[in-house]
């Protein structure tokens, strides 16, 4: 535990200045505390099996969800706790030091409940947030396609108004939670002319996950996370009601990419907890393993590469902390989001690796936790943005600045 | 009877950390140390909250002693299901000293001011070991002592208790008030759910002084050194066991 003030002196670019404490209050660090007593006593000893297995995580989510470890966005009106975002990322990052792939399970709810959580109407919210908080239930962010990932004005997935219902056809990739979700946050379109603008084409709908016509595919298996459940997910001729339309017919583009300035700040907490995971598991072997007469940590090459990988883990966690803060002011974090997101994917890939490398031969091998971490990793400079999307948006953000 | 029973929770160095002995050896390092709850005060406080969720008792008071970190570990036992905290400040020089001499009568003080019904408190703390703080308080109060305990059911004004002794179990009923102190087999502690550690901020936390309970915090004891155990040597192995006796015989343990 680190404490360290940050003043930051005001610029006349924008104005007022700030004032970022990165000490902890109590109810914060007793948060931290019952997250990471949890990961550690139940994920770590389970993560291993479930890696080899593929099987979901239910045990282990039903007591994170018991805990009140789950589901923190969840606004207090509608029985959630309300917590904010650099409240939730402390816990986030705690759960995937234990197993990422269990921790990914958990943060898709979030994923899912955003859009309902910043655009739905207050009978929605009751609706489809109350039943997550009575239930373990799980949902799912349902935008995604086989031919469009990264472009999300290319998805193709129609929406078409008959009377009071939409009918929906189309097909959906790599859902987190596909499997098991209650109900999804579906993206489709519902302007047909290709002139449209993306602002305006698209439509957000939540969706019963047992609406007739929803087919969902086999569990994909995949390099990494590999008991959290990704699916593809076909819509035949779904029916959805007008009245789980969020917002308004063509709102959607703006509430799906809405959503993840609060979702990327904890997805940056979670690949800096596997990151630090990857840190402590090399250090502790350096420390024992011995190579020409003295402990491997003792030797130069090695502890740089444990120094870069600490410079690394720290500056990636006081990024998502400085993403998660902007957005709990209230103000828009799509900057700082982005560069949490991509630094910490890039470095928890470099840093699985490096532990990798400081394991040795061990490090290759299944007995050893560290190339779960490398497998583990990929996945953070792909989703929830990629990590070329994350310098688009960064550039794009970083060079608006400049044009004011 | 009041319903009200008092749960001793004590600070105590974290049991997964390394200890090490000060380089003066006056004492261990504490600075910058991870504390957690005596694993045992933990046991005390859970059973005392299940106690309460069976309707058996109607209020768990967690009792702290020491300096305003104290109080962390008083929340930590409102997070599991404590109602209230009292926080009896003790600073310094009287604190490095503080032991079950002094706490045991901080214990009976504060239950006769409140009116307990019983006292749960751990068998005994992970640093000190000394197993003494439960005992001293019944002696001190003149209550019934259950020791040791791996089971309690509290049964109207009698609790029948059944404690960890070296040859097995043994099963003893005693009448309300008594002192307990938990065992490891006694029960499994909760983990504080995070809605619950929100909760614990509105429960109150009064803090007192030994004092103003009338209590005098001198100890009788003076610590005069602290060494690290003796590192352990290497062994030697035999062949056979005629080789192990006769090695026994010449280092004169048989």
């Amino acid at each position: 535990m680190f404490t360290l003030h940050i003043h930051l002196i005001s610029s006349k670019r924008r104005g007022y200045s700030l004032k970022l404490k990165l000490i902890l209050t109590d109810e914060q660090k007793e948060f931290q505390q019952l997250a990471r007593k949890f990961a550690r006593e139940e994920i770590v000893p389970a993560a291993a099996a479930y890696d080899r297995s593929g099987e979901y995580p239910m045990p282990i989510i039903k007591k994170a969800w018991e805990l009140g470890l789950m589901n923190g966005h969840i606004p207090q009106e509608y029985g959630g706790m309300g917590l904010s975002i650099f409240n939730n990322c402390l816990v986030t990052e705690e759960l995937a030091y234990g197993c990422t792939g269990v921790q990914t399970a958990i943060e898709a709810n979030s994923l899912g409940q955003m859009p309902v959580i910043l655009a739905g109407s207050d009978a929605q919210k009751t609706k489809y947030l109350g039943r997550m908080t009575e239930e373990p239930l799980m949902c799912a962010y349902c935008v995604t396609e086989p031919g469009a990932g990264s472009d999300v004005a290319g998805i193709k997935t129609r929406a078409v108004k008959m009377g009071d219902e939409y009918v929906v056809n189309g097909q959906k990739m790599w859902i987190t939670n596909g499997g098991k979700a209650n109900w999804y946050f579906l993206l489709a379109r519902t302007n047909p002319d290709p002139k449209c603008s993306a602002g305006k084409a698209f439509t957000g709908f939540i969706v019963d996950a047992d609406t007739p016509g929803v087919q969902i595919g086999r569990k994909e298996m995949n390099m990494g996370q590999r008991c959290s459940d990704t699916r593809g997910i076909t819509f035949e001729d779904v029916r959805i009601p007008k009245e789980n339309v969020l917002i308004a017919e063509g709102s959607g583009f703006k509430i799906a990419m809405g959503a993840f300035d609060n979702t990327r700040p904890p997805v940056a907490a979670g690949a800096t907890g596997l990151a630090q995971r990857a840190l402590e598991e090399a250090t502790m072997y350096a420390l024992e393993r011995k190579t020409f007469g003295k402990a491997i940590a003792e030797h130069q090459a090695v502890s740089f590469l444990l120094a870069e990988m600490a410079m690394k883990v720290e500056l990636a966690r006081m990024a998502y902390q400085r993403s998660a803060w902007e957005v709990d002011q209230g103000r828009k974090n799509t900057y700082y989001a982005s560069i949490a997101k991509a630094f910490a994917g890039d470095i928890a890939n470099q840093v699985a690796s490096d532990a990798v490398q400081i394991f040795g031969g061990n490090g290759f091998n299944s007995e050893y936790p560290v190339e779960k971490l490398m497998r583990d990793a990929k996945i953070y400079q792909i989703y929830e943005g990629t990590a070329q999307i994350q310098r688009l948006i960064i550039a794009r953000e970083h060079l608006g600045r400049y044009k004011k | 009877m009041s319903g009200r029973v008092l749960v001793g929770v004590k600070r105590v160095i974290d049991y997964a950390v390394k200890i090490r002995v000060k380089p003066d050896n006056s004492g261990v390092v504490t600075d910058g140390v991870k504390h957690s709850m005596n694993p045992f005060c933990e046991i005390a406080v859970e059973e005392a909250v299940k106690m309460k969720e069976k309707k058996l008792i109607k209020e768990v008071v967690a009792v702290s002693c020491g300096p305003q970190q104290a109080q962390e570990t008083i929340r930590t036992a409102l997070a599991m299901g404590a109602d209230r905290g009292i926080h009896v400040e003790v600073t310094g020089k009287d604190y490095d000293m503080l032991g079950p001499l002094q706490v045991s009568k901080i214990m009976a003080a504060l239950a006769k001011k409140e009116d307990a019904q019983l006292i749960i408190l751990g068998k005994q703390a992970i640093d000190g070991d000394c197993n003494q703080t439960g005992q001293m308080t019944a002696a001190l109060l003149d209550w019934p002592q259950g020791t040791f305990a791996s089971e309690v059911s509290l049964e109207g004004d009698t609790v029948k208790v059944v404690r960890e002794i070296d040859g097995g179990l043994e099963t003893i009923k005693i009448n309300t008030p008594a002192v307990l102190t938990a065992d490891l087999r006694l029960n499994t502690p909760r983990y504080a759910t995070l809605p619950n550690i929100m909760k614990a901020k509105k429960k109150k936390i009064a803090k007192v002084k030994p004092a103003d309970l009338g209590l005098d915090m001198t100890s009788r004891l003076e610590v005069l050194r602290v060494d690290e155990p003796p590192q352990r040597l290497a062994g030697v192995k035999v062949e056979t066991v005629d080789d192990l006796v006769a090695k026994l015989k010449e280092t004169g343990r048989l």
